[in-house]
């Protein structure tokens, strides 16, 4: 449900942009982590919700997940971490260090031409 | 049709806010401990021994977020720890924002530790960072044993896990939580995570709770 929080900020800076190139955005390209939790449905109703009626509207948003990875400490393979079941992929050993979660990014927007 | 790279931090507007409660805090040495969990858990009755059986011992100020009332800030007002309400009228956790004007409402020269109570749910909270120094994960036996399985982000980011109401293991209560399960499963996604099996009812586990408190404080004030 935080989403829609999201939904907000990504909707004031996608209108802002939008303003200095003085055109109509199309679509959006984001990008999170693991841990900000987004939910691709939800955040695209509550963005359609809140840009109904602006130049936002209609917008096309697309998310790009980037899952989280791990650092082993018995090998020091760097791999994705299944949060359900975390193991190293090459030497099977459990532990390891979680690096840094990729942030909650817009990263691109792509506008009409007149 | 044309693109331009953005680039932006979608919440950075949260995060400024985070980083300026965060130098706030740090400046004036208080610990500051931004709580999470279901709702339910028991993190009032956690706060409300807590300041009880560390006064005069560490100063602590609260600040409480809710969906709607203010009941939990009403409980604590009556242990007399400074409190101040959040009502996010709806929305499913605190903002840094928010916590910024709340720090703005409490005796800050007077206090070693503040509590953030969260919005009781296990899973926006973790998304949104307050200018904290640590998250603490609450998580009651009557949940089950899978939570940290089941929501791994809370427990991924959490310094100190509190399992609280333990006085229902072992009680005669039909209660299925394997206390071992849920000390592995936090550990694997955060090796360093402190845990602390405690019953917030009846007092039972909480001086090692009370021992790392005193021990973050007095680092940070004497570090």
């Amino acid at each position: 449900m935080h989403e829609t929080m999201v939904a907000q900020s990504l909707f004031s800076t996608i209108s802002e942009e939008s303003a200095k190139q003085n055109a109509k955005p199309i679509s959006a390209k984001i990008s999170c982590g693991t841990l900000n939790t987004i939910n691709n449905e939800t955040l695209c109703f509550a963005f359609e919700a809140i840009a109904k009626g602006t130049i936002c509207e209609g917008i096309k948003l697309e998310v790009e997940h980037k899952p989280i990875q791990g650092r082993c400490l018995n090998c020091n393979e760097s791999f994705t971490v299944v949060l359900s079941n975390p193991s190293c992929p090459k030497c099977k050993n459990k532990e390891f260090d979680l690096l840094p979660d990729a942030p909650l990014m817009l990263e691109e927007i792509e506008f009409q031409t007149e | 049709m044309y693109k331009i790279d953005v680039g932006k931090k979608i919440l950075s507007a949260n995060e400024e806010y985070a980083l300026k409660n965060s130098q706030f805090l740090t400046k004036r040495k208080i610990l500051c401990l931004n709580m999470i969990s279901s709702p339910g858990s028991g993190k009032t009755t956690i706060l409300i021994r807590t300041i009880n059986e560390l006064k005069g011992q560490i100063k602590i100020g609260v600040i409480e977020g809710d969906v709607q009332t203010d009941l939990d800030a009403e409980k604590i007002r009556a242990t007399k720890a400074p409190v101040v309400q959040i009502e996010t009228k709806g929305a499913c956790h605190l903002s840094a924002a928010q916590v910024s004007g709340a720090l703005e409402n409490l005796p800050v020269d007077n206090l070693d530790l503040i509590f953030i109570e969260n919005v009781g749910n296990l899973v926006c909270p973790s998304a949104f960072e307050l200018g904290e120094t640590s998250k603490i994960a609450v998580l009651s036996v009557a949940e089950g044993d899978d939570k940290p399985v089941k929501y791994p982000a809370i427990f991924a980011r959490s310094k100190v896990l509190l399992i609280n109401k333990t006085d229902f293991l072992g009680a005669g209560v039909q209660v299925d939580f394997d206390i071992e399960r849920v000390k592995a499963d936090a550990r694997k996604l955060n090796k360093g995570i402190e845990i602390f099996a405690i019953s917030a009812k009846t007092g039972e586990g909480m001086t090692g709770w009370y021992d790392w408190l005193k021990k973050k404080v007095k680092n940070l004030q004497t570090g």
